[in-house]
């Protein structure tokens, strides 16, 4: 028999495990000395306990998420201007309010300003690659950047990561939590990529932005739409068998 | 419609898959401590000096699977204050200096640190009520790793407290060990030691949260 339990059963959905990389995954060596090798304990997650940190007007700067702007020394910076757009929502569709999403990238030639990217490509004085930015009441977020460039890494022989942008989101709850790359359609680099094609293939399509005319500024910058799908409140009654 | 691309339709919305915070993560998420020009919501001071409560360190080195220090890592933590409740955590450090002068919520890289530790300044968490010991959330994020890893910290002096704590129980015995940090004192300062192996015989446990 199945009864209804009654109360706030604000249990978090749990991880998809068939949406997720495994820790160890082959193609990536460094997955090898890293990632652990036990299976997890199970541990649930309950809304209410660890809600996320809240953020207010100060938490952002104006020109946070502007990249094409906020690290101009003398000029602007190099390359294609790009809107990244989308809406952050959990498993059911809701939106994540007053959420933060924070970015980084590589600038139009593939480099990163991090001390220890030596790839053989020039920095740009003007761009740093970094921005951060709150979702809205329909949960939706917007970034001016620059299209960052592919780049070369050492996993294997003429390895080249496909252009990405890193993004880190809170969600509602620690358990909600999300680092993730968004990726360009059409990229030929996708299909040799280790990074991205660890990821299950019935979720790979998740990692891929829309390029869209609705996003895009007229004369001006391309759009692109990504949409983000956190884990959230499971709002179902539980049913337990008697 | 064809069953290709009902299956299309039905896998497009998901869960967005994890993927590795990579190398490069510091002049974004880590970029005052890394020296870039370029502020960060979050650090790792939870507790400035006005804040209740024991005053503690918590530092540990991460380890990878041939027992060498990992110096790209980053380590996020979430705990309750001192007398056991989940303040609101904020991102304006400022706001809450002047306030309770505790934040719950810190992260930082370990590749600032001659030794490759991580180090939080932070209050020793209470008692929640609930039946668990005192424990710290955390989450482990590397180039090498496509999804992140949860764990907690436990304290070596809350002996009777992790006895009972239902999450320790559920874990088994002889792996327990490597979620208690080991509590020592020197030059005043209350320092627990939470050192994290992603691999080998002392493997941390890791939560699937």
């Amino acid at each position: 028999m199945l009864t209804k339990t009654q109360g706030p059963t604000a249990l978090i959905t749990p991880r998809d495990w068939s949406s997720h990389s495994p820790y160890l995954y082959p193609g990536y060596k460094s997955t090898a000395k890293r990632g652990p090798t036990k299976p997890l304990i199970p541990l649930k997650a309950v809304l209410g306990e660890l809600n996320q940190p809240v953020y207010g007007h100060d938490s952002i700067g104006e020109l946070d998420h502007d990249l094409t702007r906020n690290a101009r020394k003398n000029g602007e910076p190099i390359g294609e201007r790009m809107v990244l757009a989308g809406r952050v929502v959990d498993e059911r569709g809701r939106p994540v309010r007053n959420t933060l999403i924070e970015l980084w990238q590589a600038n139009a030639c593939g480099r990163y300003v991090h001390k220890v990217d030596q790839h053989d490509a020039p920095l740009d004085p003007n761009f740093l690659g970094a921005g951060r930015c709150l979702t809205d009441d329909e949960g939706r977020y917007r970034f001016l950047t620059i299209k960052p460039g592919a780049y070369p890494w050492g996993n294997h022989r003429n390895a080249w990561r496909p252009q990405h942008i890193h993004l880190s989101l809170f969600g509602q709850h620690f358990a909600s939590r999300l680092v993730t790359q968004m990726y360009f359609p059409g990229d030929p680099l996708l299909q040799y990529d280790p990074i991205f094609q660890g990821t299950p293939e019935k979720a790979r399509g998740r990692l891929v932005a829309d390029f869209t005319l609705d996003l895009t500024e007229e004369g001006y910058a391309l759009g692109y739409q990504f949409d983000i799908v956190l884990r959230g409140a499971d709002e179902t009654p539980f049913e337990n068998k008697k | 419609m064809s069953d290709n691309l009902m299956s299309a339709q039905r896998d497009s919305f998901g869960q967005t898959p994890s993927q590795t915070v990579g190398p490069y993560f510091a002049y974004g998420l880590t970029s005052e401590q890394y020296r870039y020009d370029f502020d960060q919501p979050f650090d790792a001071v939870l507790a400035y000096p006005h804040a209740q409560g024991e005053h503690i360190r918590l530092e540990g080195v991460v380890y990878d699977g041939d027992g060498a220090p990992i110096t790209d890592a980053m380590i996020e933590i979430h705990q309750a204050d001192a007398s056991g409740h989940y303040v609101q955590a904020s991102a304006e450090p400022r706001a809450t200096a002047v306030k309770s002068g505790f934040r719950g919520f810190g992260r930082t890289g370990t590749g600032t640190d001659a030794q490759a530790r991580f180090q939080f300044d932070t209050v020793k968490p209470g008692a929640e009520g609930t039946g668990q010991a005192p424990h710290i959330h955390v989450i482990v994020l590397m180039r090498g790793m496509l999804v992140h890893a949860f764990t907690r910290v436990y304290f070596s002096d809350e002996a009777e407290a992790n006895a009972a704590d239902p999450v320790l129980q559920a874990v088994p015995a002889e792996r327990r060990d490597t979620l208690v940090a080991q509590r020592s004192e020197a030059g005043g300062r209350v320092v627990y030691r939470f050192d994290i192996h992603m691999q080998g015989p002392k493997e941390t446990v890791f939560f699937d949260l």
